[in-house]
Parts: C-alpha cells; sequence; structure tokens
C-alpha cells in the first residue's frame, strides 16, 4: 500500500511560494484519509449484512421446502426395515433337557374399565358379577361412579371369559394384549420352575418377572430380548421328574408321610436331573406364603433344598471317609464300638440300646450304623480337620444352586465346635444340612471324590470340579454304602440289576424350644447306583414317616425311605438308560442263535 | 439432423419417465406385500407359540398316564420296567414261515344244469353216482 504522506513537500514549498499555510494541507489530507476509511467500512458491513440475509433465506427455504414436503406426502411408517434376526420382546420358554417345554408364554388380555366412558354403570356391575363371582356390584358400581377415569378389573381372561365380557357391549370396558406365562405341566416341578406375576403394567403390554424358582433366580437371562428366542433349557428331565414324583406321593401315603423330597443327582456332570419336594402346588396360580404357623407346611416350601434337618446317619460314610483318606484306618481295622459311650456327662448309645461291641471293622461300623464307633472315629480325626473336611464337602455353605430359594437355606451349623459336637455330628446330629447337601455330598463319593457344583441348567462343559477325597478313599466308601444294602440297615434298598448303595438316616425333629421330638422323624435314604460305577446319586426324604403294617409303627428309614427309593431306582434307572446287570443264563443248543 | 435429435430425445425421456413411474408403484406394491408378509409371519409365530404350548399341555405327563390306563385295553402300555432290558442273544429269531403243503392249480369246472323246460331241476336218475357216494 502506498501510503500518501499528509505534507506532501510539493505542495507546502508551493503552498509556502504562495504564502498560503500548509497545515491547512495536512488537515485537508486528513480528512480525506478519514473518509475513505469510512467509505470501507461502510462496504464491508453492507457485504456482512448480505451474507447474512442470505443464510437465513435458504435455511428459511430449506425448513419451507422441508414442511412442504412432510405436509403434502403421504403419512407412513418406513417399511423397508430388515426382518432377519428375531428379536421378541417375550420372555424366553424353560424347557427341559430333551427339550419339552416346561414353561412357555401365553398370549391373552386383560381387562381394565374407564369408568367416564361408561353407559350404564350398574348394568355392567351386575354383569360382571354374574361373570366374576368374587367381584362385589356395590364395591364396583360405587367405584365406577366416583369420579375416577381409569381402574384395572382383571390381570387375564380366557377367551370365553372376554367374549363373555364383549358381550355385556358396554364402551367403558375396555381389553389390553398380556403376556401370560403358562405352566403347561402343571404341579410338575413346580419348585424348580417357581412361578411368575407381572411386574410393571400398562394398558399395552406387562412385564412378565418371575416370582421364585429358577424363573427369578435367572430372570435376567430370561428377560434378554437377544436370547429370549433360545429357551432355557433345564437339566430337569421331564419323564423321570413325573415318575419320581409319582413314586414319592404314593411311597408318602403309604408311610403316612406328611412330606416327601427326592433328588437325583448326575454324579459325572453334577446336573440335577429330577428335584421333587412334596407336597407340591401348581406354578399358573401360585398359592400365597404362610403369613402365620410353620412356613415348612406350605405347599410352597422346598423340602429338598430348604427342608434343613440333621442329616442322621447318612452323615457317618464323611466320618468314615475322612479317616480312610487321612490313613487312620482301612476298611477292616477294628475299632472301639462298645455301647453306650459315655463322654463327659454325655451317654451315647445305639439303635434301641443294642451293642455291636467291643470292636466292629470301619466297615462294619457303617453296616451297622454304630454310633459308638462313629464316635471313636471322629475323636481320632478331631474336631478342626472334622470341620476343614466338611467345609470342603460344602457341607457349611448354602448350595450353589439357581434357585432363589438357596441362598436362604443355608445349613444350621453349632457356633463353638466342642469335642461332643465333633462326636455327634459325626453321626450327623447337632448340625442340620439340605437333602440337596447331602446329595452333592454323596455324589463327590461317587464321582471319585471329585466335587463339582450341581446345577439345574444343561451343562456342556463339565467343570473341573474339587477333589475332596482319593479315588482310592471313594472306591472304599462306595464299597462300605454297596455292603449297606447287602446285608445291612438298607436290605430293603436291593434293586435286583442295578447295585444300589446307600446309607440310611433317621433323626428326631428338632423342637421348637431346644430338644428332640420323640414322635417325629426325618427319614433319608442317600443312594448311589451303580455302585460298580456310579453314575447317579438319589436322596430321598420322608417327613414324619412310619410303616404301620406290623404290631407298632416302624419310624426308621430302613422301613420307609429305603423301599420308596428303591421303587424309584427301579422306575427311573430304566428311563435313564441304565442296563440293569443281570447275570443271564448262559446259552445253550436251545437258546443259542444259529450261526 | 438435429430435429430428430429432439424427438428422439423427448421420447427417451418420456420412456424414462414411464419406466420410473412403473418402477415408483412396483417398489410401493413391494413393500406392502412385505409389510404384509411380516404381518403374516408375526401371526404365524405366535400361533406356533401357541400350538406349541397346547402341545406341551396335551402331551403332560399326568395327562398322558390317565389316558394309558384308560385305554389299557387296547394299548397294553406298562411302565418301563428294568426286566425289559435283555441281550440281544435273548431276542428270538423271527419263526420261518409256515412249511404249508402248496396248492395246486386251481382248476375250472363247467357243468349245465338239466332242467325240465319249466325251471324246475330234476332230479339225478336213480342209481347215478352222486358226490356223497363213495364213487
Amino acid at each position: 500500500m502506498i501510503r500518501t504522506p499528509l505534507r506532501p513537500l510539493a505542495r507546502v514549498l508551493s503552498a509556502r511560494e504562495k504564502g498560503e499555510n500548509p497545515d491547512h494541507i495536512e488537515r485537508e489530507n486528513i480528512r480525506l484519509r478519514a473518509e475513505e476509511t469510512r467509505a470501507n467500512a461502510l462496504n464491508r458491513a453492507e457485504g456482512r449484512l448480505l451474507l447474512l440475509g442470505a443464510a437465513f433465506f435458504l435455511a428459511f427455504c430449506v425448513v419451507g421446502v422441508r414442511m412442504g414436503t412432510l405436509a403434502a406426502s403421504v403419512p407412513e411408517e418406513p417399511r423397508s426395515a430388515s426382518t432377519g434376526t428375531e428379536i421378541s420382546g417375550g420372555r424366553a420358554d424353560i424347557t427341559d433337557r430333551n427339550g419339552r417345554i416346561l414353561a412357555t408364554n401365553f398370549s391373552t388380555f386383560s381387562l381394565y374399565a374407564q369408568p367416564k366412558q361408561m353407559v350404564d354403570p350398574e348394568h355392567v356391575a351386575t354383569s360382571l358379577v354374574k361373570l366374576f363371582p368374587d367381584m362385589n356390584a356395590e364395591d364396583l358400581q360405587r367405584r365406577f361412579t366416583d369420579g375416577r377415569s381409569f381402574m384395572w378389573l382383571r390381570k387375564k381372561l380366557s377367551p370365553e371369559q372376554m367374549q363373555a365380557v364383549h358381550d355385556i357391549g358396554d364402551p367403558g370396558l375396555l381389553f389390553g394384549p398380556r403376556d401370560m406365562r403358562l405352566y403347561p405341566n402343571g404341579h410338575l416341578a413346580s419348585h424348580v420352575l417357581g412361578g411368575a406375576s407381572f411386574g410393571a403394567e400398562g394398558v399395552h403390554s406387562a412385564e412378565v418377572i418371575g416370582t421364585a424358582g429358577v424363573e427369578r433366580a435367572m430372570d435376567a437371562r430370561l428377560r434378554d430380548p437377544a436370547q429370549a428366542a433360545t429357551p432355557l433349557a433345564l437339566s430337569i428331565d421331564l419323564t423321570v421328574q413325573s415318575t419320581m414324583a409319582e413314586v414319592l406321593e404314593a411311597g408318602m401315603v403309604m408311610m403316612n408321610a406328611k412330606g416327601a423330597a427326592g433328588i437325583l443327582l448326575d454324579v459325572h456332570t453334577g446336573e440335577v436331573i429330577s428335584m421333587v419336594s412334596l407336597p407340591d402346588f401348581d406354578p399358573n396360580n401360585r398359592p400365597q406364603a404362610l403369613l402365620k404357623g410353620d412356613p415348612g407346611d406350605s405347599p410352597l416350601f422346598n423340602r429338598s433344598l430348604q427342608g434343613v434337618y440333621e442329616l442322621g446317619s447318612t452323615a457317618k460314610i464323611f466320618t468314615s471317609a475322612q479317616a480312610l483318606d487321612i490313613g487312620l484306618v482301612n476298611p477292616d481295622t477294628m475299632v472301639d464300638a462298645n455301647a453306650p459311650m459315655r463322654w463327659g456327662k454325655h451317654k451315647i448309645g445305639e439303635f434301641e440300646g443294642k451293642n455291636y461291641g467291643p470292636l466292629l471293622s470301619v466297615t462294619d461300623v457303617i453296616v451297622k450304623s454304630s454310633n459308638v464307633g462313629t464316635a471313636h472315629l471322629a475323636l481320632k480325626i478331631g474336631g478342626e480337620r472334622q470341620q476343614v473336611f466338611f467345609k470342603s464337602l460344602g457341607l457349611f455353605d448354602p448350595v450353589p444352586i439357581e434357585l432363589t430359594e438357596a441362598p436362604g437355606a443355608g445349613p444350621l451349623i453349632p457356633k463353638r465346635w466342642a469335642d461332643i459336637v465333633t462326636i455327634t455330628t459325626s453321626y450327623g446330629h447337632g448340625m442340620s444340612v439340605s437333602p440337596m447337601h447331602l446329595a452333592v455330598a454323596y455324589a463327590a463319593i461317587a464321582n471319585d471324590g471329585i466335587l463339582l457344583p450341581p446345577t439345574l441348567l444343561k451343562r456342556d462343559r463339565i467343570p473341573e470340579g474339587t477333589r475332596v477325597m482319593s479315588v482310592q478313599t471313594a472306591e472304599a466308601s462306595v464299597k462300605m454304602l454297596r455292603e449297606v444294602v447287602t446285608h445291612g440297615t438298607a436290605s430293603l434298598g436291593e434293586v435286583p440289576g442295578y447295585e444300589v448303595g446307600g446309607k440310611t438316616g433317621t433323626a428326631d425333629k428338632v423342637k421348637k424350644g431346644g430338644g428332640y421330638d420323640k414322635g417325629k422323624n426325618i427319614n433319608t435314604f442317600a443312594s448311589m447306583f451303580p455302585a460298580s460305577n456310579p453314575q447317579y446319586v438319589l436322596v430321598v426324604t420322608l417327613d414324619e414317616a412310619s410303616e404301620n403294617s406290623g404290631a407298632k409303627p416302624r419310624r426308621t428309614a430302613g422301613w420307609t425311605a429305603v423301599p420308596v427309593a428303591a421303587e424309584v431306582i427301579r422306575r427311573t434307572a430304566p428311563l435313564l438308560g441304565l442296563r440293569p446287570q443281570i447275570a443271564y443264563p448262559p446259552l445253550n443248543a436251545v437258546s443259542a442263535p444259529k450261526p | 439432423m438435429r430435429p430428430i435429435l429432439f424427438i428422439l430425445s423427448a421420447m427417451v425421456l418420456m420412456s424414462l419417465a414411464f419406466w420410473a413411474y412403473r418402477e415408483n408403484y412396483a417398489t410401493q406394491r413391494a413393500l406392502k406385500d412385505v409389510s404384509n408378509l411380516n404381518r403374516e409371519i408375526a401371526d404365524l409365530r405366535l400361533s406356533l407359540s401357541q400350538q406349541r404350548a397346547e402341545w406341551a399341555y396335551l402331551n403332560r405327563p399326568s395327562r398322558l398316564r390317565d389316558l394309558v390306563a384308560l385305554n389299557f385295553d387296547s394299548l397294553g402300555l406298562l411302565p418301563m420296567d428294568p426286566g425289559q432290558f435283555s441281550p440281544v442273544d435273548q431276542v428270538a429269531f423271527p419263526q420261518p414261515p409256515a412249511a404249508l403243503p402248496e396248492l395246486g392249480t386251481p382248476i375250472d369246472t363247467i357243468g349245465d344244469i338239466e332242467t325240465d323246460g319249466e325251471g324246475h331241476v330234476e332230479n339225478p336218475p336213480a342209481g347215478a353216482p352222486t358226490s356223497e357216494e363213495p364213487l
């Protein structure tokens, strides 16, 4: 830029010659310069305004065109959305291990009213009461007319009921679609499934939430929209479950028991094949929990998981197994079994005051179910090692299984572990666990000493498990359990071909205030089959059973739980595909097939 | 030359406009078909799940057990039993077909019934051999 000087020398000189004031020239130049600057600024501002105006004009044009197209086009939803993967808002089905449906969804309708649109509230109220006898006409009419604009009437309707409500023909009665949970098998596996109810409810849909059992424990998985199309496969076998429930129900009636529980566990995978608790309920119409009295009397009570009772003699095998494992004894070592045994102020006797002593081999301690012999074994082991072993068998913690009730059903363990506790727990008294605990611990013995966490879900991959005893100990223990059935307290448990091995347990119920209730007992038979290569563990528990065919009622497990368990094995083992090991006569000329 | 080019391009333009018009309607029809099919699929899925539920309900073990008991006469079904397992050796071979004597070739026999002209069958003459008597 060429800067024009304010006082150009030529003009100043000529002005001086003419006698003018050269300061005028400077002032003139300053004015010209200021004018030029103003013109420039004006130009720039005009340009900016123009640009801004154009931008606004364009923006309004875009808005206008968009409004125009929206106003002129037909309103419709975008329809070319892809329909590749199926994502449904429904809850996933639950199936058994073979894919048979245990729980599924069913579309139905709920009924609600908008009383402000109602034509004849009185007629509606009386007609509804005719359809649903549990409703109250006066109450309904009062609520239809007290100015509210909305009320629920019924959560689920059958198609017939819906038609009948349609026939009332009042515009104030409306229906909302509902997905309802359906358990097609009724009572079967009710404690495993639990039940479902509605959570947040709207007119157009309602949330289905699990209230108990697997439904609640696996709620997040069942509600996950990404997995809604794949059903949740349980480890339960529907056929076995049904058979076991049938046999246990018959056994419960025959043995005059108040309740029964049965658990069948696959020892190699830890899967629960069947879990029955009687009395049971219909999960489609789940009863209310008892508000007073013993919750154990409610059909909702899962005896196989929540029924925490003293084990009775079924625990003896743990003591003998530990003694074998540590190397204190071998199955033929003779131990002191002289009854009654005195320990401080306590007296430990045998069943009906018998004395199997003075000496018994470890095998015979188990076969004859000697309390005194087990007590001596436990004293040799010592309380601390005993606690560590029980803990490793999972007897001190709640069972880690996929049921809501599981964490709340922890075992009852004495706080102080005195020597007398060591003695009593060695034969299953003074410590309470559930049949499920027992089944898991027996499965560890049957699975060559490896404890697997139990599961209600079908397992694709078997977890590693923890070794709780050596293979030799496990094998020796299984052999002892087999002898209990062949010539011990569980002789009624023999099922030809299936080599049942097991241990009986009879325990008196603990009274509320303390002490034992003599007439009320829990009879348990914990068994495994076939003994030569254990595949399954079965635990059957009968609550307050007595066998009344003799002169006086027999209340021991050997007379009550064992025959029921034997029948369960006889019926379920073929269903599980186990061939009976029967020695067939050798082929002779008649029976041999022709070459 | 130039007018021909003009006419030609005008015709091309018109045919393209006609093609676009048809394509537009074809697309709309296809979209409508798709939405109808989607609705049908949803309906079918719903009825499939309902039928599956119904199938499970009709096949519930308690009902099957009752049906088996009711129809024992015709079905004769019993619960599975260990005794139903047996080695292959003990399964009997199928019986060979029974060795009956072969039937000979059938012979057609034709005869006339002698009538007396009024439709009555005449008695065979006395002394003539009958099938009752040994020949």
